[in-house]
């Protein structure tokens, strides 16, 4: 890919290989993607979705292959909590939250502020931090539950909370590891929205196994398949492909 | 002020406004009372709690690092005993002429094994503040450069309380040693005074103890003001989630630094505190089975709510004065089944049986109503 390319993207990777002890997570996996947008990431288990995130949020060095946020960061050199600062925010495929704290300090945590430890400690809170707090809780329905402890929550408001704190952090790009798992038909229906309402001002990273939830987002798809990209296209064109159907179909 | 105050709740401040109390009311009772009175307190019970309140000390410090961050420390009794050596250091300089050999710089176990000077890590003990500050800096610095390796090399969980329990056993096994200079086997003691009292007069025994009550009841009040910060809420949320605590963009390795070498601190002080008060530090408080039992009375007392440690640590003492002394043989077993009853019945301890209010929550309960239980497809609808 060339050096145009490159700038203009707000995440490129090109190359990207990473072997764990002998097994082929990623092999020669690129893509890019563009401000504003969002994207589905689909493909059987194995195939390195999972990876790919890790690759993106600095818990995975690649062995070869480039990974550059915003035409200029390379994340290949980063940790974790840096990236996140960039403005890379992840959720997890299992929903991990703060279970002994309210729903309220789950936000206040992620809330884009000071990380130091001395900034935490001794720190005042910026001032318009309690409607900050507020408008994130409303945009992931959980207004009425902000007093209650993390565990106490059903599976898919934990999803949603989780969501909620990946806004708090005010990320350029976010990473959603399959954000419907586990949700009841009504719960998924609310998720799409929530993500599309997302979607208006981040840049964001679907992976999901659900075609239902896919087409509802109605975005372009990525199929993965052992570790690189196997086809790429709106979801229409990408299923009627022979290679992707002998993929899903032919095991 | 007032608004700093309303972070400390009911709990922590029926325990400070407690040892306040007993910081004024100890010393009356033991020194300005008749020695038949009804209200006399024979100066061994002093001697003893005050014993207690440092233990219960080392309990605040490890349950600030164990019940908040979730690092479980085994060998905290290591910092304990190094506040406790530097004090004993201090209080050994005091005797002077007055030991067997009547040196008046060299202690007596120095002038036994013939040393000629005194060694480097000896100079400047006679000196209060000196000592002072060893007592805070000696285990600080070990805490900060063990935390330095080990937090950034990412070891966590049992690993991590693994090599603090070498960390302990290697110090236990250097303090044997005659040639580290600091009395071998049979550690510091013949102390004489502290600050020109008598270490085993009455009234400084009663002193000590309203000082360890005191800084107890401090202890309390500034771990509550922490851990009820957003520095506080960063420890829970590391205890609970470690990776997702890094992926919003805290830097794990600091906070925990920070919290284990402010806890170390902590317990260097309560050592410091402990040694005028049994009046001897040998290397045996380096054993690992110490920093063990601290654990155990955290457990008792209730994890993760600062004041169940310090009662944990008074109360299984007490047990254990008890019971060595009417049933010497049975106080292990009795001490391995109340940890495990402990552990069954009540996870939150005894201080978890009084307040209702959840400090850790339970593992989440599966079946909630609204919860649909869908496995995530390998075949997705686009193949159909």
């Amino acid at each position: 890919m060339d050096q145009a390319t490159l700038t203009r993207s707000l995440l490129y990777l090109d190359g990207i290989n990473v072997t764990f002890d002998g097994y082929k997570a990623l092999r020669g996996l690129s893509l890019t993607l563009e401000p504003g947008e969002m994207r589905a990431i689909i493909g059987p288990n194995g195939a390195g979705k999972t990876t790919m995130m890790d690759v993106i949020t600095g818990k995975t060095r690649p062995d070869e292959g480039d990974v550059y946020f915003g035409g200029s960061q390379d994340l290949t050199q980063l940790d974790e909590a840096t990236i996140a600062e960039l403005g890379i925010g992840r959720k997890f495929q299992k929903p991990t939250v703060f279970e002994s704290h309210t729903v309220e300090d789950n936000i206040l945590l992620a809330l884009k502020a000071p990380r130091k430890a001395i900034a935490t400690l001794f720190g005042r809170a910026a001032a318009d931090q309690q409607s900050r707090i507020d408008r994130i809780l409303e945009t992931v329905r959980l207004s009425d539950h902000r007093d209650r402890f993390a565990a106490d929550l059903s599976h898919g408001q934990k999803q949603w909370l989780e969501i909620g704190m990946l806004l708090a952090q005010d990320p350029k790009l976010l990473l959603v590891d399959e954000p419907v798992a586990g949700m009841t038909d009504s719960e998924t229906a609310q998720t799409a929205l929530l993500l599309k309402a997302i979607a208006e001002d981040h840049s964001v990273i679907v992976v999901e196994h659900d075609m239902d939830f896919v087409r509802e987002l109605g975005v372009k798809v990525t199929v993965l398949h052992e570790g690189s990209v196997l086809a790429e296209g709106p979801l229409e064109a990408v299923s009627a492909d022979p290679r992707v159907v002998e993929v899903y179909l032919g095991r | 002020m007032s608004q700093l105050l309303t972070r400390v709740d009911r709990r922590a401040h029926i325990a400070i406004l407690l040892l306040i109390a007993i910081a004024v009311l100890v010393p009356v009772l033991a020194l300005a009372t008749p020695p038949r009175s009804l209200f006399h307190l024979p100066p061994y019970l002093v001697a003893l709690f005050g014993k207690y309140l440092c233990f219960a000390l080392l309990a605040v410090a490890l349950d600030l690092v164990w019940g908040y961050c979730g690092i479980l420390s085994l060998g905290h009794g290591a910092f304990f005993a190094l506040g406790g050596y530097c004090m004993g250091m201090y209080l050994m300089r005091q005797i002077g002429t007055r030991g067997v050999y009547a040196d008046p710089i060299l202690p007596d176990f120095m002038v036994f094994l013939n040393m000629k000077a005194l060694p480097v890590t000896w100079w400047g003990f006679n000196h209060f503040p000196y000592a002072l500050l060893m007592i805070v800096l000696v285990p600080g610095v070990l805490a900060f450069a063990f935390g330095w390796f080990a937090f950034r090399s990412r070891v966590t969980g049992v690993y991590l309380s693994i090599i603090t329990q070498a960390m302990t056993y290697a110090l236990l096994l250097a303090f044997f040693r005659n040639d580290m200079g600091f009395g071998g086997n049979n550690g510091l003691t013949d102390f004489k005074d502290i600050l020109g009292f008598n270490v085993q007069s009455d009234a400084t025994r009663a002193a000590l103890f309203a000082i360890t009550a005191i800084v107890l009841a401090a202890t309390l009040l500034i771990a509550q003001l922490i851990v009820t910060s957003k520095f506080g809420k960063v420890l829970i949320a590391i205890r609970d989630a470690e990776s997702r605590t890094r992926f919003i963009g805290y830097r794990v390795e600091n906070y925990k630094l920070a919290v284990f070498t402010l806890s170390a601190v902590l317990a260097g002080i309560a050592g410091a505190l402990y040694v005028p008060q049994v009046g001897i530090i040998n290397p045996s408080e380096f054993a690992p089975t110490n920093s063990i039992e601290a654990v155990i009375w955290v457990a008792i007392g209730g994890r993760g709510t600062l004041v169940g440690g310090a009662l944990g640590a008074v109360l299984v003492n007490w047990g254990k004065t008890y019971f060595t002394g009417a049933l010497p043989e049975y106080w292990l077993f009795a001490l391995g089944l109340l940890f495990i009853l402990v552990t069954l019945f009540l996870p939150q301890g005894i201080v978890g049986l009084v307040s209702r209010r959840r400090t850790i929550p339970e593992a989440p309960r599966g079946g909630d109503v609204e919860e649909g239980k869908v496995d995530s497809a390998d075949v997705p609808a686009a193949a159909r």
